[in-house]
């Protein structure tokens, strides 16, 4: 183990820690989900380590072998396993987060791996070694070797909680599947934060920059590329956009493809043989960004054949991939409503940026050579961590971030109304009236889709539902207000009310391409984790953060107010708190509630009288101050 | 009795400035962030968006100040701040980030800050209904200034055309400001919708300009 691990463990000695509790709620880390490679890192008193294997590397393959044992392995190991045993091995398992069939890319007709759609649609399903996975099960088993590491390096410390990050353009589908993994892989997630953002928080951070910067974020599965202000510890995307299927994969299947067509065509190749194309495809890719030419085996059906590939002819294969990135760079840029030249410097993010052709159109796009001075693999997670510290102990930055996509409803004809257009800033909620458009409907179906386009069938579906119980009206009468709200992790919750009768119907947005909640519960029990027990302890943690909320509260409210008490009055009061706290200490969230509701009823009296002499105050306007003097921001 | 009356009248007020904190039950102003005796964050509240971001209710907003003003109180009330608060302080939390987001995004453009100050003062400007005009001026104008910007066929005349809709923009938010100033509220309502065209104008012709210029290279 090395020596830094230790050095982190004393910094969290207990007692040392400056909010309270957090020891019991265990220590929180930041995760970079890739689709090729995971980091995970720490940050106190943002000084970040990057933890490190064994061996000292930081990359975790996003790779899992699912063993003939049951066993499952993760990383490095699992991805050297592909050669052998390619229909045990899943990678890039992030690309089918939230996705469908048509979202699986084939290989000379082949697809990587057997896959199953459920009948009623919906994400596709893995069959994997005799199992039949979900993308979110694959990504909590990433997941939780991730947590395996952390731990390890931490000096076996829990490490429960995490601020895990998402391409920018992911959509809710995405995002809502990856914090399922994480809740699978028994991870609390502090905030989604997304990837770009991550990156221009550590960048920015560090380097004390201020102005317009560009993050642009090619890795293995998609692109991202976010324009940013910083100022003074402030981080606002002004824009984002990106490709949610767009990387360094794309590049390794056309590599893969040229190798192919070269080979006389024998039998049709198989699901594991794709995979080792693609590997190699990969490989040769990868040298020459460092070299001008080489040559790669390729070995299928027992049959080996030689295969040569010049840089020139990469950068061919790999053109039309990187153009379609700067035209995404060239909408965003018109997004922010900005200029090109109004951008001081341009980040690099993400394995794919090493390419020289990726950081030549780079720099010819924004005129400016980009800023190379971090470690384009590392940087993602660092932001991650300094924002799973800044959410756990506090901090001066703040980081404002925006709805990748528009989000709309159906209307007549297939049409999308938008509700809240791309780039507005988050949390947001915004409201639309639609009416009914026949006599004396009584039901009204909800579409909400996802995308930019007017059409839905060219928009991502997210959910569906039905507003019933419309009374009888004449068509065009009914008033139905649909609110859209979506919270700071991205995530969006849809309610519909008929505003002349207040009947309302409130969705969480399950998305068409997630889970049911029956198979979530389902594979709680199944046991990735004890996640019973878990959730039981993760409500009774909550009760107890509440109760001694309002502890805390009637004590500074004793600490003003206690005149107005009589000795008695006093004394059931302070009976009533010490009920709380001897509750909070034992293991029964009951009774923690319980206790927590006599201190309310026994402090009614004093509320009363509290609030009897606010506003006498109030009107001989004596304590006007004392009651505002929490108004105001900056100024 | 007039003095009675009055009384009454006051105690409301005062009534109505105070309200009791949800955390710890006590009196905290109505406007007010967080209660001083406890610290919890409060609700947001039904204020303007002037009011929320401690600016005077003008049509001509300093847009630096708006932004300092904005971010200071997201500073303090996002909810990355609470994070590792109870559920309901950080419910009250998202809703006064969302708050302040609708207000920066009000009054940040200035389409939607002339509608909103038109609106406190009582005169209702409906930007979304995409209707027809109802102005046979503006409808003639609009007509010609488009057929002019499809028309364009080269670089040269989109980008002088792109220009001239820009700076009739700004001409007429200089408009809507005297407008204002002088509390000609009718006048106010025109020129607002008119400036909706125009921006409208503007954005086609600078779509144009971009992708003529872009297939230029
Ligand atoms: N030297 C190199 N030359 C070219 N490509 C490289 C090089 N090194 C890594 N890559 C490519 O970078 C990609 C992996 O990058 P990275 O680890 O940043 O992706 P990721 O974070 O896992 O993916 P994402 O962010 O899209 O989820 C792979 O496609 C890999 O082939
Ligand atoms: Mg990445
Ligand atoms: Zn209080």
């Amino acid at each position: 183990m090395s020596d830094d691990g230790l050095v982190l463990l004393q910094l969290h000695e207990p007692g040392e820690t400056p909010v309270p509790h957090q020891d019991e709620a265990g220590l929180a880390v930041g995760i970079d989900l890739g689709t090729t490679n995971s980091v995970v890192a720490f940050s106190f008193d943002t000084e970040v380590e990057v933890l490190k294997d064994e061996n000292g590397k930081a990359l975790i393959p996003s790779v899992v072998h699912y063993k003939d044992d049951g066993s499952v392995v993760v990383g490095r190991e699992a991805r050297e396993a592909i050669l052998e045993n390619p229909d045990h091995v899943v990678s890039s398992i992030k690309r089918l987060m939230g996705r469908g069939l048509e979202d699986v890319k084939s290989l000379a007709g082949t697809l990587p791996y057997e896959v199953e759609v459920p009948p009623e649609g919906g994400m596709v399903r893995l069959r994997v070694a005799g199992r039949t996975l979900t993308p979110v099960a694959i990504s909590a088993h990433i997941l939780m070797a991730i947590k395996d590491r952390a731990e390890q390096a931490m000096l076996g410390k829990a490490v429960t909680r995490a601020v895990i990050t998402v391409p920018a353009y992911f959509d809710d589908a995405a995002r809502t599947a990856t914090k399922d993994a994480a809740r699978l892989a028994d991870i609390e997630v502090l905030r989604l934060v997304n990837e770009p953002t991550a990156a221009a928080l550590a960048y920015g951070l560090d380097n004390a920059v201020e102005g317009l910067y560009a993050v642009y974020d090619l890795g293995g599965g998609t692109f991202d590329i976010s324009i940013l202000k910083m100022e003074k510890g402030v981080f606002q995307v002004k824009a984002t956009g990106g490709d949610a299927v767009l990387g360094g994969d794309d590049i390794d299947h056309a590599v893969a493809e040229y190798f192919l067509a070269q080979r006389q065509a024998g039998a049709a190749i198989t699901a594991g043989e794709v995979k080792q194309a693609l590997m190699t495809a990969r490989v040769a890719k990868e040298c020459l960004t460092g070299r001008q030419s080489g040559e790669w085996m390729i070995e299928l059906d027992g049959i080996a054949s030689r295969h040569s590939l010049t840089r020139d002819e990469l950068e061919k294969l790999a053109a039309p991939f990187i153009e379609r990135t700067i035209e995404i760079c060239r909408g965003v840029v018109e997004d922010a409503g900005i200029d090109v030249s109004d951008i001081q410097g341009v980040v690099l993010v993400g394995g794919s940026t090493r390419m020289p052709l990726v950081r030549k159109r780079v720099a010819e796009f924004f005129g400016r050579e980009p800023l190379s001075d971090i470690n384009p693999d590392e940087v993602v997670a660092v932001g991650a961590a300094l924002q799973a510290e800044a959410l756990t102990r506090g901090s001066d930055t703040l980081l404002l971030d925006v709805t990748p996509l528009s989000l709309g409803i159906e209307t007549m004809g297939g049409i999308v109304e938008k509700v809240i257009p791309r780039n507005t800033p988050i949390p947001v909620a915004m409201a639309q009236e639609f009416t009914t458009y026949q006599d004396g409907q009584s039901a009204m179906s909800i579409h909400v889709v996802q995308g930019e386009r007017e059409m839905v069938d060219q928009c991502r579906s997210l959910a569906r539902f039905v507003l019933r119980g419309i009374p009888p009206m004449a068509a065009g009468a009914a008033r139905i207000r649909v609110t859209f709200q979506v919270d700071a992790d991205g995530l969006l919750t849809v309610s519909a009310q008929e505003m002349t009768t207040g009947i309302e119907q409130h969705v969480a947005v399950k998305p068409s391409y997630g889970l049911s909640d029956d198979e979530m519960a389902n594979m709680l029990r199944d046991s990735l984790v004890h996640a019973k027990e878990d959730m039981a302890q993760r409500l009774l943690t909550e009760a107890v953060v509440e109760a001694r909320r309002s502890v805390l509260a009637v004590k500074s409210a004793l600490g003003v107010d206690s005149d107005l008490l009589s000795d008695d009055e006093r004394q059931a009061i302070d009976a009533a708190i010490a009920a709380v706290e001897t509750a909070c200490a034992g293991t029964d969230r009951d009774s923690v509630n319980a206790a927590v509701e006599t201190l309310e009823e026994s402090t009614k009296g004093f509320a009363e009288k509290r609030m009897d002499r606010g506003i006498r105050q109030a009107l001989a306007g004596v304590s006007v101050e004392r009651l505002d003097d929490a108004l105001g921001g900056d100024a | 009795m007039p003095e009675g009356g009055a009384m009454t009248a006051s105690i409301a007020t005062a009534a109505a400035s105070v309200v009791p904190c949800w955390s710890c039950k006590g009196p905290v102003a109505a406007r007010a962030l967080f209660c001083s005796v406890c610290g919890a964050v409060q609700g947001p509240g039904a204020i303007d968006h002037f009011s929320r971001l401690g600016l005077q209710p003008t049509f001509d907003v300093d847009l630096d100040l708006l932004e300092k003003q904005y971010f200071g109180f997201q500073r303090r009330l996002h909810p990355d701040r609470f994070a590792a608060k109870s559920p309901k302080e950080r419910a009250l939390s998202q809703s006064q980030a969302t708050a302040l987001n609708e207000a920066y995004e009000t009054l940040k453009d200035p389409l939607k800050r002339a509608a909103y100050v038109l609106e406190l003062k009582g005169h209702k400007v409906d930007l979304t209904a995409c209707g027809t005009i109802n102005d046979p001026e503006l409808l003639m104008e609009q007509m010609e200034k488009r057929e002019a910007i499809a028309d364009a066929s080269s670089v040269d005349t989109i980008t002088k055309l792109s220009a001239e809709a820009d700076s009739e923009v700004i001409a007429c938010q200089c408009h809507i400001s005297a407008a204002l100033n002088a509390g000609e509220m009718g006048q106010a309502v025109h020129l607002t919708i008119r400036l909706k065209y125009l921006a409208k104008l503007a954005e086609e012709a600078r779509t144009k300009k971009t992708r003529m210029t872009r297939a230029m290279r």
